[in-house]
């Protein structure tokens, strides 16, 4: 028999170690289920996590996963803090969507200028467009205690159908033959988030997602505001008796969520994705919440699951090609990590006793 | 014969002999006492009497046959019924429900109704079978128990603490009919660290310290004394209370009302006082009368109108805690882990709850680690914190460590007025004393003291004045000289005295 | 094309009846004290698992069986890492969409495109034929009533059965219900299995009768919303169907607006459903007394026995 004891300290090994027993079994799982679809599993499982990095594109490859990475860290910081403080923002995927569409209209509106300003400013409304929509759940959650986890994942439909009424109506490119898709922003170079060094994948988002690992980093470690976030999450009751208003820490969690998604849209929007459309939306925003967890909410932990996030974003693109895999299966694989990660959790606040069953 | 006769059980936990040997036995129809300290091993044991918890070694024998219940189910089956000392009760549910579901063939709803008045009227414990059981009182919460027990007409009944929560009128209504019970026939096993009520209601008593019985006594014959030096092992010293003269006032409360957020909870109806300087006020009451919804409303985790609450003069009823205590008001709430102190975090973490501002543990934010840890160990050292590191979880402490750790962060931030919530509960008696002696320091000293508490004993010790809870409503302050247990048992049961 | 109102509500009926079917196997994990978010993500496998089984063997019967137990068998993952492993349920209950949806979309490559088989209409000796109620009442196929006597079923186990009485009490209060010696993880897994097979159910109906195919992501948000309307019923079998036909309406009204054509482009009409959720979730939770009064009191939290 199994028995869960409670540890007096959180494991800290295990805190290192099950991330990356949860990366094995999913190989091991994942392996079985190409098995079953009938694809060699060593070359499937090579393909997304080996090839990315040291396979023979890799040059190329290697760009996308900054590329990637980009987005799902910068979501999954603004998500930590809230998931740390139990504050479950799940639409962070609407969140991305509406700061791309507000820092877009901004670009847009503009066009075509050239004032150095314009970037900076679509920034600004990117972020401002990504929080106002993470205060909106936060709103109904303090004035009428409706339930942000619902609200915030209602809000996600809310803002992809929102963001089609955009591009076939107000932001519709006038010269672009009624194509439901803006302009591209790459069309005017004020408004573009170009790769500063050709091939390596780097844009102004991803320098901007480095800054903003350090800075998470140093708030939540030696910060009273970091503080007062985890201890939020772990004892509530503890909170308010230190002074903590829970009415504020929601506000700031999805407001900070919101305006980092958000911003994260923008780039995205201005960049990688070139112009606003109904397939914009790649589920980064959901996929983040499993870079939020994968990384224990800890900013360190997150740069380092968003890369392998990203890894298996770009192995998911060479598998579909070259095995004919369909695109989903790669979505599958990372689910199965959440699952495994969550599973294997157990250990760094239990240790597991197995007990001889006494013969009676 | 006896009817239960326990030979040798032992218990142990990783790093505790929670029972060692154990062994006695009780008659047919006594009521014999389980006596012993906070950690003591009384509940462990009664536990694997009960079924819930398997010892390491050692028989029971009941009714002449071998007795290793394997689950509470199977106890009651054989005749075994407790009461807890924390009820297993289901707010949401009715009386009858809740009743319904501590029996093991329950009979339909309209009979079981029926049943309950009857036993209900019998024993003299007034309920009503359709009411919500988070409407009740904790005294008619105690009588669902009961009667859920009563109704399987069980050979040993087992109450761990019954009193703890009741009016002395109260204790004396169960004590009735405890000894109904007993003239029919039943054996109680009664749990209890009181050794007046064990002198007043117990044939027998057995004395457990550290995990083993210690002395056999009959209690009619023994001195709440030397009852208490077997429990305790040591001779206690009790702290000096000097009546000083007053100060100014320090806090004054006015007219404060609040209503519960929980719909399971108490209001607070116009509540009235002042706290002098030197001063301890105690405020006595059953438990669930407003206690907690008043210790909020003070530490500033309820807000309320300015004026309800003022620290010298200043209004902070709209002020939350973190403001509060910079005007000098420091509070302790009772549930130790999870509310005043946060179970995972380290002892050096769990300082900058409240003493982040005050002791300066910060610049512009960035939190002085260095400086909070030495602060931690000052609060260790002085009140004699048990634990190998400031470094260490607060949930590593023990019950009585962790209650001097988070009553001693207070009391060295040199608070003006200091509001604590049952001080010494489930504290064994040494931390206890220690903690009194500090209340008492702290108002010689010259600050405030409220001590909101449940034991009347410990407010007899350490309080000047006197005031009581009562649904909501608190008493006019009186000097606490004098008063008498009956008088203080008529203002809890919510009567005026003239 | 007009709107007449007994197509509308005949129509609404077929809309509600996959999320009432995800609701009720959901109100009764949370009355049993267990929050499971994972409902998007086990409709979506019992939809696509439903129909796969429905077209291989050309009976409708069998692919709401396969989407039932498809279903259940996902909800099984969620009970093993929150009941056994003691996983945060917030967290487990968002993996099991997430890969729900994947696992969904992998299985149902090549399966786009194809009708599945029918499943026939009941008719009720003539009352079928009745102006008005025949088609808004007498005329649905066989799940739209086996939905409303699930209602009916939970509303009965958990009023006046014992097994109910100790489910309510379990998400009551899990310890006192573990001190009276219940087994507090083994009728949890048991309510998160019925949830699961439910919301597997729920699926199947989706793509077998509502749609009826397959495409990717074809819940849209349906196992969310079921999520709320529990939330909406303030836990009370009977208002959940209330609140299933109320989104339902609201569904089809909002798409016969979009079929004759109003002056208000589709994108927007389609946010309707997703509003309505929010303007009804704020509305039930506004009054918090109430709203805590109703909940069960262990909802969401982990059960780990001391000893």
């Amino acid at each position: 028999m199994i028995k869960l004891i409670p540890r007096n300290q959180p494991s800290k090994s295990m805190i290192a170690l099950t991330p990356l027993i949860a990366v094995l079994l999913t190989m091991l799982v994942g392996g079985a289920l190409f098995v079953a679809l009938g694809k060699d599993p060593f070359a499937a499982i090579r393909m997304i996590f080996w090839d990315p990095l040291f396979g023979e594109h890799a040059f190329y490859y290697r760009g996308q996963i900054l590329i990637k990475a980009a987005p799902l860290i910068i979501i999954a910081l603004g998500l930590s803090f809230g998931f740390r403080a139990g504050i479950w923002n799940i639409g962070a995927e609407g969140q991305f969507i509406m700061g791309a569409i507000c820092g877009g209209a901004v670009g847009l509106a503009a066009y075509p200028s050239d004032s150095w300003l314009l970037y900076p400013a679509m920034v600004l409304a990117g972020a401002l467009g990504g929080m106002l929509w993470g205060l909106i759940p936060a709103f109904l959650k303090i004035r009428f205690n409706a339930n942000e986890i619902l609200v915030s994942l209602m809000l996600v439909y809310v803002a992809v159908n929102f963001l089609s009424g955009m591009v076939t109506g107000p932001l519709r490119n006038p010269d672009g033959f009624n194509f439901p898709e803006s302009r591209a922003f790459q069309s005017f170079s004020a408004a573009h988030n170009p790769e500063i060094w050709a091939g390596t994948g780097i844009h102004i988002g991803v320098l901007v997602m480095l800054g903003l690992v350090v800075g998470c980093y140093v708030m939540l470690t030696r910060h009273i505001f970091g503080f007062n976030i985890r201890l939020a999450g772990q004892a509530p009751r503890a909170a308010r008796f230190a002074g903590i208003s829970p009415n504020r820490m929601i506000m700031i969690c999805l407001g900070l969520s919101g305006a980092l998604a958000g911003m994260a849209g923008l780039f995205e929007v201005t960049g990688p994705a070139g112009k606003l459309s109904t397939t914009f939306p790649l589920g980064y925003g959901f996929t983040a919440i499993i870079v939020a967890f994968l990384g224990r909410l800890h900013p360190v932990g997150i740069f380092l699951a968003g890369l392998l996030l990203a890894v298996t974003y770009v192995g998911g693109d060479i598998i579909q090609s070259q095995l004919s895999l369909p695109k989903a299966s790669i979505q599958v694989f990372q689910g199965m990590l959440l699952f495994f990660l969550l599973a294997v959790d157990v250990l760094v606040m239990y240790r597991i006793q197995l007990l001889q069953r006494r013969v009676r | 014969m006896s009817l239960i006769s326990l030979q040798n059980l032992t218990k142990t936990y990783p790093g505790v002999i929670a029972n060692d040997a154990v062994s006695f036995d009780i008659d047919h129809a006594e009521i014999h006492a389980l006596l012993g300290e906070n950690g003591a091993g009384k509940s462990t044991l009664v536990k694997m009497i009960y079924g819930l918890v398997k010892p390491d070694s050692g028989t029971i024998t009941f009714q002449d046959k071998p007795f290793a219940p394997r689950e509470p189910r199977a106890a009651r089956k054989a005749g075994v019924a407790m009461v807890f000392q924390h009820f297993s009760l289901f707010e949401a549910l009715s009386v009858a429900e809740n009743i319904a579901l501590g029996m093991e063939k329950p009979p339909k709803p309209a009979i079981l109704s029926d049943q309950i008045r009857e036993v209900s009227v019998k024993y003299g414990l007034t309920l009503d079978p359709e009411r919500l059981v988070g409407d009740l009182s904790v005294g008619e919460r105690q009588r669902v128990e009961i009667i859920r027990c009563l109704l399987q007409e069980p050979k040993l009944f087992i109450m761990d603490e019954p009193t703890s929560v009741l009016t002395p009128q109260e204790v004396q209504t169960l004590f009735e009919t405890l000894r109904r019970l007993r003239d029919e026939g039943t054996s109680i096993l009664y749990i209890s660290h009181k050794l007046e009520e064990i002198k007043q209601l117990c044939q027998r008593a057995t004395v457990l310290r550290g995990g083993k019985v210690v002395a056999t006594c009959t209690p009619s014959a023994e001195t709440a004394k030397s009852m208490a030096e077997m429990m305790v092992g040591t001779k206690l010293t009790t702290p000096q209370k000097i009546k000083p003269e007053f100060g100014q006032p320090l806090l004054r409360v006015q007219n404060l009302s609040v209503k519960s957020a929980d719909p399971f909870g108490t209001s607070l109806v116009d509540i009235n006082f002042t706290l002098r300087a030197g001063e301890i006020m105690g405020i006595a009451g059953v438990a669930g009368n407003g206690q907690d919804e008043l210790m909020l409303a003070l530490s500033g985790e309820i807000r309320t109108p300015p004026a309800s609450v003022q620290i010298e003069g200043g209004f902070v009823g709209q002020l939350g805690p973190a403001k509060r205590r910079q005007r000098g008001l420091l509070s302790a709430p009772e549930e130790r882990l999870g509310h005043a102190a946060a179970p995972d975090m380290t002892l050096t973490e769990n300082v900058l709850l409240s003493a982040y501002h005050r002791q300066n543990l910060g610049r512009r934010g960035f939190i002085d680690f260095a400086r909070a840890q030495i602060f931690a160990q000052g609060v260790i050292k002085r009140f004699d914190v048990r634990t190998p590191s400031a470094e260490n979880s607060a949930k590593s402490l023990s019950g009585g460590n962790l209650q001097k750790f988070v009553v001693g962060r207070e009391v060295m931030q040199n608070p003006r007025v200091f509001v604590v919530n049952q001080p010494t509960w489930g504290v064994d008696a040494a931390a206890a004393a220690a903690i009194r002696q500090s209340l008492l320091e702290l108002a010689m000293a010259g600050a405030g003291v409220l001590v909101i508490s449940q034991d009347l004993d410990e407010l007899m010790e350490v309080s000047h004045s006197f005031a009581v809870l009562s649904e909501g409503r608190l008493s006019p302050p009186r000097d606490a000289e004098g008063i008498t247990v009956e008088e203080i048992g008529l203002l809890m049961g919510g009567a005026e005295i003239a | 094309m007009d709107i007449s109102a007994v197509a509308l509500i005949a129509s609404l009926i077929v809309a509600a009846t996959p999320i009432l079917l995800a609701a009720i196997g959901e109100l009764v994990v949370e009355k049993a004290g267990v929050l499971n978010l994972g409902v998007e993500g086990m409709m979506i496998i019992g939809a696509v698992v439903g129909f796969i089984a429905a077209v291989n063997t050309q009976s409708a019967f069998v692919g709401f069986v396969a989407g039932a137990l498809a279903g259940g068998a996902l909800s099984f993952l969620f009970a093993i890492l929150t009941q056994y492993l003691l996983s945060n349920q917030v967290a487990s209950g968002l993996a099991l969409t997430l890969f729900g949806l994947g696992l969904a979309a992998l299985l149902g490559h090549g399966y786009t495109g194809i009708k599945p088989p029918a499943s026939p209409k009941m008719e009720f000796f003539g009352l079928s034929e009745l102006p008005v109620l025949g088609p808004t009442v007498f005329h649905h196929d066989l799940m739209v009533y086996f939905s409303i006597t699930l209602v009916a079923g939970v509303w009965a186990f958990l009023k006046f059965t014992r097994a109910g009485l100790v489910l309510r009490a379990v998400g009551e209060n899990h310890d006192a219900a573990h001190a009276l010696g219940y087994k507090v993880v083994r009728i949890r897994v048991a309510a998160i299995l019925f949830g699961g097979a439910c919301a597997g159910l729920g699926g199947a109906y989706l793509s077998l009768i509502r749609v009826p195919q397959w495409t990717e992501g074809m819940t849209a948000g349906a196992g969310w919303i079921a999520l709320a309307i529990v939330v909406f019923a303030s836990w009370k079998p009977w208002r959940i169907i209330l609140g299933a036909y109320l989104f339902g309406g609201v569904t089809i009204l909002q798409l016969n607006l979009q079929a004759i054509g109003v002056d208000i482009p589709v994108s927007y009409l389609s946010m309707a459903p997703y509003l309505v959720t929010i303007v009804v979730l704020v509305i039930m939770s506004a009054d918090r007394a109430r709203a805590s009064l109703n909940a069960p009191a262990s909802l969401g939290r982990i059960f780990h026995a001391s000893n």
